[in-house]
């Protein structure tokens, strides 16, 4: 039962650390990166592998408080699973819409983009994105 | 080992919040900031949980599922004003 109850222990302390390493690179991308296209990359990392990985942390210690599943945690998982890319898709729409700028070395060449984009990546094809780093 | 861990979580969420909040403050155009907000939200729900565990209480999962929920709801009602000019067309 000791044995059951130290495995526990070191199954949450990794979950607990991996999740928070992940939220702080995430963020670090957010303060970090050139422009707002580059920077809704970090966020779904936070979302997904941190958040999810302190929430299995703690269904975990629940269950092993309780002697027995508690699942309660699973209904944030889930949520959270499901919103972050509806609103990753209208993060993205709305910055396509206000046209912000754009780093030269960000892939993609976006319709809305384009028409004030002719000045300085006039030499890409079409397909922009297919171009190498 | 759990008390350390929890300590050393609850810092580096707390770093993570301290980012999030100076892209806030910084964020040259509104989606950057309403991408902070969005990944504040997310931030202080893995804080409450750890708060929970922390205290062994189950009580601050409601308050961790409700923010869930409103943060979701506000982010797209400010992203679909951003969009449409108006929330409910």
């Amino acid at each position: 039962m000791i044995a059951l109850y130290t495995l526990m222990e070191g199954i949450i302390a990794f979950f607990l650390i991996a999740g928070s390493i992940f939220a702080l690179i995430g963020s670090l991308g957010l303060a970090r990166m050139k422009d707002f296209y580059m920077r809704l990359h970090g966020p779904s990392k936070i979302s997904t592998l941190g958040v999810g990985c302190v929430l299995l942390a703690s269904i975990a210690y629940f269950s092993l408080l309780d002697s027995g599943p508690s699942l309660q945690e699973l209904l944030i998982t889930i949520f959270l699973f499901i919103t972050a890319p509806v609103s990753a898709h209208l993060l993205s729409k709305s910055a396509l819409h206000q046209k912000l700028e754009r780093d030269p070395r960000t892939r993609g060449n976006p319709q809305e983009l384009q028409e004030d984009d002719d000045e300085h990546t006039s030499e890409e094809s079409p397909q922009g994105s297919s171009k190498l780093p | 080992m759990l008390d350390f861990a929890l300590k050393v979580s609850v810092v580096l969420f707390a770093i993570a919040v301290i980012l999030n909040l100076y892209r806030v403050a910084v964020g040259p155009s509104l989606p950057d900031r309403i991408l902070a907000l969005d990944t504040m939200y997310v931030n202080s729900i893995a804080l409450i949980v750890l708060f929970g565990i922390w205290l062994g209480h189950r009580t601050y999962f409601e308050a961790a599922l409700l923010i869930a929920m409103l943060g979701f709801v506000s982010t797209v009602a400010v992203c679909k004003y951003l969009l449409r000019g108006d929330i409910i067309e």
